[in-house]
């Protein structure tokens, strides 16, 4: 009995299978196309010189040897993304989380203070860069022309100071927070009111209502602005080279490469080096040397901070 | 049955296959074209100023009278990285004559093979190069005896001046010797009320316009490659001679981070707020096409044109300058390429067509016959820089295979010189030969 009903399980099995394949496929594809591949690709021609011209020769390990030891600009550009990946996620995660709870909080006008804190997150990156940079201009910039009529004799020449050139792409970015405003609001607005009561009722100030009540209700939401802000600096090339070109006031034209990272490689982070090394100087291997290294980093800090996760959401549990 | 090692084998075959497909030499090229047959050229260049746009159309048209089979569409204010990308892709897109206004990527456009070499069509024309061009500007258009761009117009840098600041300070003549220039520039140096800076005399920082370490370089006539193509720059005597000077320079009007700080209320170069044209600085480093600007701006100060310095123990060489320009070349993809040549050899051989481009945008012809035609434009200013480009002491950048990779690294050095952030320089050139020569290295095939 049980054997005649073999190929029929067989057979539904199959289609299952099938039907399981089909609603993949489109992924399966995307996947395969857009990540597979040039993962794949990537690590060849780490090993090959590829001008893009010529056909590629293999290298062996010279491209990995030039990135790793002879490349001077290799250490500033990864600190430069590490130190943007630590500062500018930490505080933009501290921003966002400290404006949703004010907004959430405010009774009169609450529209018209989520509205002011989300617009600037609309302006285009390359708008808002032009603007800030604008804005911070040591010589001729209000920003400072106000802080030298309040008395600050010396004040930063912002974009224009290795020192202060990556604290201001922070500061322009604090100031685009509206995305992480309104997932902490959705997030904040989402908390169970009965349990402020409850915390209320128990004598909790409000301290110990956000650590004990708010903070585990949205710890999964900060993880993942954690998770997805460290990706996304990873990445970090717009506004970097946007600011370092206008600043520098170097004139482009079409005899003219920019280089970027102005001032003193201050603002060059991995991304733009991999351009850099890719389009301008055609140095393909390298490029992708480079690239696989990111990826590497990035892989594995989001690794670790999903195994925070995991663990942060069992303790709650 | 296909065993575990033959799936793995024919994976990795299938592998380098798709890897092979996915690198494959974006377009090939032909020059089995008849030149005499209708054809439409795409010509990519970089003049975007509406007089140069004005002047390379009409260079065109003239083309197309003398070849009325051959249609050119041309596209302007194309930037080299633009240029790079196109010729990469392939494609009917891509241009089939391609012009760059900087020499320093010829050698990687030679070496990488995307543009084509260009001694075989000029043996079939009968064209000697040695005869039309000019050396120093035959070695800027090659590398390692491949000649796959000619100069179309050359670009000479010396010095403006502003006329009415010197006569306000009490100096007759522009200063032909570095001391000289440290002296001078004191003396025009304005502060305003609050110890700010109103004018400078001459702002030395690198980042200033055209002020690349290259240029002012060329004035003390620095070798930048031995004989096997190592950078030797810890090893000449004139690189710390140049920092000392522009450290001098910059003592004696400020400081660096004052004369930083004014360079950032400077305007875009290209428009009516560049500094030397709104009287912030008194002597300017720049090409000769800046004479035609301060005319058509009408500048409210007389100026006039000198070459710049020299250093005090070679007064000989004063006359002297830094020498590039544009040039012109056909890309490897296109498949016209004898009618591009026919293109080519109009705008950069024709004596006629050359004199006549270089009356149009004001920038220093590039062939010798144009360089002594008497229909120059004879304008003074301009004539100053003709000079120049035929000084014998005049100096190009010496091509290499990464293009202006070593540029840009002596470019960073300097920033951090000019910064005080160098304590031990021949330790910092050390270093930079070091890193030039590395580069090469990795550029290589």
């Amino acid at each position: 009995m049980a054997l005649s009903h073999a190929p029929a399980l067989r057979r539904k099995h199959r289609r299952a299978r099938l039907r399981t394949l089909g609603f993949l496929s489109p992924w399966l594809v995307g996947f395969s196309v857009f990540f597979a591949y040039p993962l794949i690709a990537t690590g060849y021609f780490s090993f090959m010189h590829y001008n893009q011209i010529k056909e590629p020769t293999f290298v062996g390990l010279r491209n990995w040897t030039y990135v790793l030891t002879q490349m001077p600009l290799f250490g500033p550009a990864l600190w430069n993304t590490l130190w943007l990946v630590v500062v500018m996620v930490a505080l933009r995660v501290v921003f966002g989380l400290g404006i949703g709870l004010l907004v959430t909080k405010v009774k009169t006008g609450a529209g018209l203070f989520r509205t002011a804190f989300y617009v600037p997150y609309l302006a285009p990156p390359v708008a808002a860069t032009v603007a800030f940079v604008f804005l911070l201009s040591p010589g001729s910039g209000p920003v400072n022309e106000i802080l030298s009529a309040v008395g600050i004799d010396s004040p930063p020449t912002w974009f224009n100071d290795p020192a202060w050139a990556k604290p201001s792409l922070v500061m322009l970015s604090l100031w685009g927070i509206g995305d992480l405003m309104v997932i902490f609001m959705a997030a904040l607005l989402d908390v169970p009111k009965e349990q402020y009561e409850a915390a209320e009722l128990d004598g909790a100030g409000a301290w110990a209502r956000f650590r004990y009540v708010t903070w585990p209700s949205i710890t999964p939401i900060v993880m993942f602005a954690v998770v997805t802000g460290v990706v996304q600096t990873m990445q970090y090339y717009t506004q970097a080279l946007v600011a370092g070109k206008l600043a520098s006031g170097v004139s482009v034209g079409p005899g003219t490469v920019i280089q970027p990272g102005y001032p003193d490689h201050s603002t060059l982070t991995v991304p733009q080096l991999v351009y850099s090394l890719g389009f301008q100087n055609f140095n393909t291997g390298a490029a992708c040397v480079l690239s696989l290294v990111l990826f590497a980093i990035a892989m594995a800090v989001t690794t670790l901070l999903m195994r925070k996760r995991t663990g942060l959401l069992s303790a709650e549990d | 049955m296909i065993t575990p090692s033959r799936a793995v084998r024919g994976t990795a075959a299938a592998l380098a296959l798709l890897l092979a497909a996915g690198c494959a030499n974006p377009g090939t090229g032909s020059n089995r074209d008849d030149p005499t047959k209708p054809v439409t050229l795409k010509f990519w260049h970089g003049w975007s100023a509406p007089g140069e746009v004005k002047a390379i159309d009409e260079s065109i048209r003239r083309f197309e009278e003398l070849h009325p089979n051959i249609h050119v569409v041309a596209t302007g204010n194309v930037s080299d990285e633009t240029t790079n990308q196109a010729l990469r892709a392939g494609g009917e897109g891509a241009p089939d004559v391609v012009s760059s206004f900087t020499t320093n990527n010829v050698g990687q456009y030679c070496d990488s093979g995307m543009w084509a070499d260009l001694d075989p069509f000029m043996e079939k024309s009968g064209l000697d190069k040695h005869k039309v061009f000019p050396e120093t500007l035959l070695e800027y258009s090659s590398y390692e005896g491949k000649q796959c761009a000619l100069p179309l117009l050359a670009d000479a840098y010396g010095m403006y001046y502003n006329k009415d600041a010197f006569a306000e300070a009490g100096i007759s003549r522009p200063p032909r010797t570095m001391s000289e220039l440290v002296r001078d520039a004191k003396k025009l140096t304005e502060k305003n009320g609050r110890g700010g800076l109103e004018r400078v005399g001459f702002m030395p920082n690198f980042r200033m316009y055209q002020n690349s370490p290259d240029r002012l370089l060329a004035q003390w006539g620095p070798t930048y490659f031995d004989g096997e193509g190592n950078s030797r720059l810890a090893k000449e005597k004139t690189v710390p001679e140049f920092f000392r000077t522009t450290g001098e320079l910059m003592k004696a009007q400020g400081g660096y981070a004052a004369l930083e700080k004014f360079r950032t209320t400077f305007g875009d170069e290209m428009s009516s707020q560049n500094a030397f044209l709104t009287g912030k600085v008194a002597m300017h480093l720049d090409g000769e096409w800046r004479g035609l600007m301060l005319d058509e701006a009408k500048a409210e100060f007389r100026w006039g044109t000198a070459p710049l310095p020299v250093p005090d123990d070679r007064p000989e060489t004063y006359g002297r300058g830094f020498l590039t320009g544009t040039v012109a070349g056909i890309a490897h993809s296109s498949r016209h390429q004898n009618a591009a040549w026919e293109l080519v050899r109009f705008l950069t051989a024709d004596t006629k067509q050359v004199v006549r481009f270089a009356n149009a945008i004001h920038n220093v012809p590039s062939t010798k016959a144009a360089l002594e035609s008497p229909a120059l434009d004879a304008d003074r200013s301009f004539r100053t820089f003709l000079d120049i480009a035929r000084h014998p002491y005049s100096t190009a950048l010496p091509p290499s295979t990464n293009g202006g990779q070593y540029v840009v690294s002596l470019r960073d050095f300097a920033y951090k010189v000019e910064a005080g952030k160098v304590p031990d320089l021949h330790a910092g050139l050390r270093e930079l030969d070091a890193q030039i020569d590395a580069d090469t290295l990795q550029s290589r095939s």
